[in-house]
């Protein structure tokens, strides 16, 4: 069963326009997911309207990614930023709770953040035929 | 008044799973508390990048110890939203009654651990008592008591003869029973009711401004329940959210109550249902496509983002778990409350770091 929701790319300048338009509609925040795209990083909100989802997309460049926090709308959205931030270090501006790479103590720092094109899996070396 | 810093775990007997807080005192008042989590983050997530799509499952599985069974059944139903695979109907009354079983002992190990929280020894065994009846129907109906392995891409892998349906309707009725006994003592004793009533107390606007979910919400009267999406079996053995309005300790306890019963009618239902037929279908091809997938866990709604672009690993796999999203809230009860009454709200929102730290 697919279902029921949508997703809006809009541009980064857009986000808290965008955030907040969500609000005012009485949206409740479900999460924010970040992934780790070839050359750049994708982030999607995502809001919940009595089981209904919709979703606002942005993307990041990968060399210098930054994006506003939007704590000033949603309070909770604090450990979700903090997360972007430790695990992808995406740079978010304005946290309302900084908790300055601590929240996840993970052995890799930004495990998560390789931006490189994946790499080709190795082949297995033909067998040798006995003739 | 001086300021003392209190730190609370992350090994505590209260909550023997990683969190820490630093609670910030004024005499026995708690001024702010300061959380730290991600002492054991198993970048699980990750794993998706080198694992065969089907494989993950068990990965999926074993993010949490207690709703392993539903973390397998929301990957799989990603997955099959993705690929356009329908499961039969069987399979989804099957996956609907492993669910509410693990909702059932879910909420009873919560139960015994808050009964516990508060130094009522007895009725924390009671309830564990109560709950591996539970166990010894999942061990009996998938071969296993905490990660089940039942759940695939495409069905489950188990089904329940005519005899298991016999014996698990059976065993319910006991569970029933004996749930209803312990409860009575949740709802009614005059200590519980004095160490949970007025603690902790979230307004139904504070629970949607945290962004709760799961009893922590509906036990501040907003009734949302994932089930009513309509997925599993869930289309036809409509759910009717359990709600209080007080938003105190008290009401999600009692939330938790009477969801155990609500399980047990839903499960009864699935089995009077339980259509004939196949279990699972031939899954063929790679997933290309993205979802975000929502289920009801016993903590409350998880999320599930998948991403595929056709090879036979995903892209991107991102759980947002309940506990996740209750974490907020938690530190809001904390604020201005009493020092004695820290173990009780940091076991309110039923807190699982193994989830969390997925």
């Amino acid at each position: 069963m697919k279902p029921e929701q949508t997703l809006e790319e809009i541009p980064l300048a857009g986000l808290l326009e965008g955030v907040g338009a969500m609000r005012a509609k009485g949206g409740r925040m479900v999460q924010i997911c970040a992934t780790a795209l070839p050359g750049q990083f994708e982030l999607t909100y995502s809001f919940d309207f009595d089981g209904r989802l919709a979703s606002l997309r942005v993307q990041l460049p990968a060399s210098d990614p930054r994006v506003p926090s939007i704590a000033s709308i949603y309070a909770c959205a604090f450990l979700y930023e903090n997360e972007m931030h430790d695990l992808f270090n995406i740079k978010v501006e304005g946290m309302a709770l900084d908790f300055h790479g601590n929240l996840y103590n993970t052995t890799v720092k930004y495990a998560f953040g390789d931006t490189k094109a994946p790499a080709a899996k190795p082949q297995a070396a033909a067998v040798p035929s006995v003739a | 008044m001086a300021r003392t810093i209190i730190p609370f775990g992350p090994q505590h007997p209260v909550l023997p799973e990683p969190i820490h807080l630093d609670l910030v005192v004024e005499d026995e008042k708690v001024i702010e508390a300061r959380p730290s989590i991600g002492f054991v983050h198993r970048g699980l997530e990750k794993l998706v990048e080198k694992k065969d799509f089907l494989d993950f499952v068990y990965v999926a599985e074993r993010i949490c110890g207690i709703c392993s069974f539903i973390h397998g059944q929301t990957y799989c139903q990603a997955v099959e939203a993705i690929m356009d695979i329908p499961v039969p109907p069987r399979a989804n009354y099957l996956r609907t009654v492993w669910g509410e079983l693990s909702r059932i002992h879910s909420h009873l190990l919560w139960l015994g651990l808050m009964a516990d929280g508060m130094g009522f020894e007895s009725l924390f065994m009671h309830s564990w008592r109560v709950r591996e009846r539970v166990l010894n129907i999942i061990e009996a109906t998938t071969g296993g008591r905490v990660i089940f392995g039942s759940c695939k891409i495409g069905g489950v892998r188990r089904d329940m003869d005519a005899g298991a349906v016999r014996d698990t309707l059976s065993e319910l009725e006991i569970i029933e029973r004996d749930t209803r006994e312990i409860t009575k003592v949740f709802i009614h004793d005059n200590s519980v009711k004095k160490r949970l009533g007025g603690v902790g107390v979230l307004s139904r606007q504070e629970a949607l401004d945290f962004g709760c979910v799961g009893p922590v919400l509906r036990a501040s009267g907003v009734a949302q329940d994932m089930r009513k999406l309509g997925y599993a079996a869930y289309q036809d053995l409509p759910v009717e959210p359990v709600t209080r309005t007080d938003g105190d300790s008290y009401a999600r306890c009692a939330v938790r109550c009477d969801e155990i019963f609500q399980s047990i009618t839903l499960i009864r239902q699935a089995l009077d249902k339980l259509p004939p037929g196949e279990i699972a279908v031939k899954v063929t091809g790679n997933p290309k496509g993205e979802v975000i997938m929502r289920t009801e866990q016993p903590r409350g709604e998880v999320v599930y983002c998948v991403k595929a672009n056709g090879a036979r690993n995903l892209q991107r796999f991102r759980v947002r778990t309940p506990t996740f999203a209750n974490l907020p809230a938690m530190l809001k009860l904390l604020q201005g409350c009493d020092l004695a009454d820290v173990p009780v709200l940091v076991l309110t929102i039923d807190p699982c770091i193994s989830c969390t730290e997925r």
